[in-house]
């Protein structure tokens, strides 16, 4: 397994397309980077236009403001959509490649059996998934902490502002990524069960992508009908649920509690809910590959 | 006998004029005085902000202050959110106004024996429309103060005071302000909908009124301040 794994994973860091993703991620977040850094005052203003009625903001706050925590949750964000495709790259070419190549048949005459077979290829795609989101944090937030510097975080959403101490922001970024690893991996899982259906890695890619595009659309639309009914089972409502890690408690009069998260049970509801889809992405691509007529 | 006459006469004067107290432009000159005696402070603090729509952690702050009517409050180890008119937290603040004042005396105030005065503004122009102040008339010392302007609303100032007495400035300021709508869109957001109840009423979330509250720990006054502070 072990060996097979090593293989895997050789076979995809030696494609050139691999490095695509990780050109990409770079491309965006150091073309974000420096655009803040040179015009970040413009982007501050206008984050801050709802609210120069009733505050001062001097061009030291907004230098403060513009932090390295605060340009890292602006990539994330950003990110958000671009992720997903750059990990279905991999996943949905993971037994479509295979199949297209006319590789697949080959590998069935050797002595594995198809479930362990179809581990390797999932666990080689989510080894991906997870060395493209710690190339993301190295590159977002270590990057941009080194850029910008590190102060208080301030977060703002559509109804409300957090504001967290600096000390209190490390630890929840490293709970956003490793959260971001399962949601990423809930994608790789739902673009590996294409694969299976596939002979030709394109379908499943942009079947992925649709999917993902169309269901974020869905969980951030604000019909009442959806609200209730649709929305708490697409898992792109719940692939958010990392910004849950920057929504904090505060006191009566509106004092940040340190260290506190406003609904962590909603987060580890959401956290369970992208297991679940990945389990049952997996256990019907095995299911499927195992009843499969293997002809290429 | 008119020596008798004489000498009632100037007695119920006497008992007159000390029932009738001090004017409120004595009150307000005592406290002129007393704030005058400082020309500039450097002050440190905690700072807590209470606006509705803003969970902010408690702040460490320094406090500028420098005559006529510069003032800075500096967040030492973090960012704050300082609301417009802070200037008004410095009491020498509401008596600058070049043309004077008219000043009305409204009695005092039932329970705090604070007495209220009123400074209007003789300038038409002036930004400020109607200061409000509550004195305490013994110490020489403003304990509320509203503001109305024309601009920014409403403010309104709670001091309490301690070991600074002495020159007008207070050991606990809470500022109170109107604060605007605040929306953004959810596009732009992407919020994480964690199923928890929002608020369903608009009109909470706009028009309220939000409070800073400074506690001061120190003062150094009349040390001097640069300018460099204010820029």
């Amino acid at each position: 397994m072990r060996k097979l794994l090593r293989i895997e994973l050789f076979k995809i860091f030696k494609r050139p397309r691999t490095y695509i993703a990780f050109g990409a991620i770079a491309a965006i977040v150091v073309l974000i980077q420096v655009a803040l850094k040179f015009d970040g005052k413009s982007y501050m203003d206008l984050l801050l236009n709802n609210l120069k009625d009733s505050f001062d903001f001097s061009d030291e706050f907004k230098t403060k403001l513009l932090n390295g925590y605060l340009i890292c949750f602006v990539i994330l964000n950003t990110l958000l959509i671009q992720m997903p495709l750059l990990v279905a790259l991999i996943s949905g070419d993971s037994i479509a490649g295979e199949a297209n190549m006319g590789t697949l048949r080959l590998s069935m005459t050797k002595p594995i059996s198809r479930t362990n077979y179809m581990l390797v290829k999932f666990t080689a795609s989510v080894v991906y998934t997870l060395a493209l989101l710690v190339w993301m944090a190295a590159l977002a937030l270590f990057g941009s902490m080194l850029i910008f510097g590190t102060n208080d975080l301030v977060v703002l959403r559509s109804e409300g502002i957090e504001q967290m101490k600096d000390f209190d922001v490390l630890w929840r970024y490293i709970a956003a990524f490793g959260y971001a690893a399962v949601a990423l991996t809930t994608v790789s899982a739902l673009a590996f069960l294409l694969s299976v259906f596939a002979e030709n890695s394109i379908g499943p890619i942009i079947a992925t992508m649709s999917i993902v595009i169309v269901f974020t659309i869905l969980s951030e639309m604000n019909i009442p009908i959806y609200d209730q009914t649709v929305k708490p089972y697409l898992f792109t409502s719940h692939m958010v649920a990392w910004k849950g890690f920057f929504y904090v408690k505060a006191d009566a009069e509106g004092t940040t509690i340190n260290g506190s998260i406003e609904n962590l049970p909603a987060i580890l509801r959401s956290l369970g809910i992208l297991l679940v889809y990945i389990v049952v992405f997996f256990s019907s691509a095995v299911w499927v590959f195992r009843r499969k007529d293997i002809l290429t | 006998m008119i020596m008798k006459k004489s000498f009632l006469f100037f007695l119920l004067l006497a008992v007159l004029v000390n029932a009738r107290g001090q004017t409120p432009e004595e009150i307000v000159n005592k406290v002129k005085a007393k704030l005058e005696k400082v020309n500039d402070y450097e002050a440190r603090g905690k700072m807590k902000t209470n606006v509705v729509f803003i969970k902010a952690p408690l702040a460490t702050v320094k406090v500028y202050y420098k005559k006529p009517n510069k003032l800075r409050i500096n967040n030492e180890s973090g960012i704050s959110f300082i609301p417009k008119g802070s200037v008004n937290i410095n009491l020498n603040n509401l008596f600058i106004n070049t043309t004077g004042f008219d000043i009305i005396d409204v009695g005092k105030e039932a329970g705090t024996d604070l007495r209220i005065i009123k400074l209007l503004p003789k300038d038409e122009n002036a930004d400020v429309v109607l200061s409000t102040l509550y004195i305490d008339e013994v110490q020489s010392l403003i304990k509320k103060a509203k503001t109305t302007t024309k601009e920014n609303g409403t403010y309104e100032l709670e001091m309490s005071y301690g070991k600074y007495a002495e020159y007008g400035l207070a050991d606990k300021v809470i500022f109170s302000f109107n604060t605007k709508d605040y929306k953004l869109p959810k596009g732009i957001t992407f919020d994480y909908d964690d199923g928890s109840k929002k608020e369903t009423n608009p009109d909470k979330l706009k028009n309220k009124k939000g409070k800073v509250e400074i506690v001061y720990s120190s003062y150094i006054i009349n040390k001097g301040v640069p300018d460099s502070v204010f820029k």
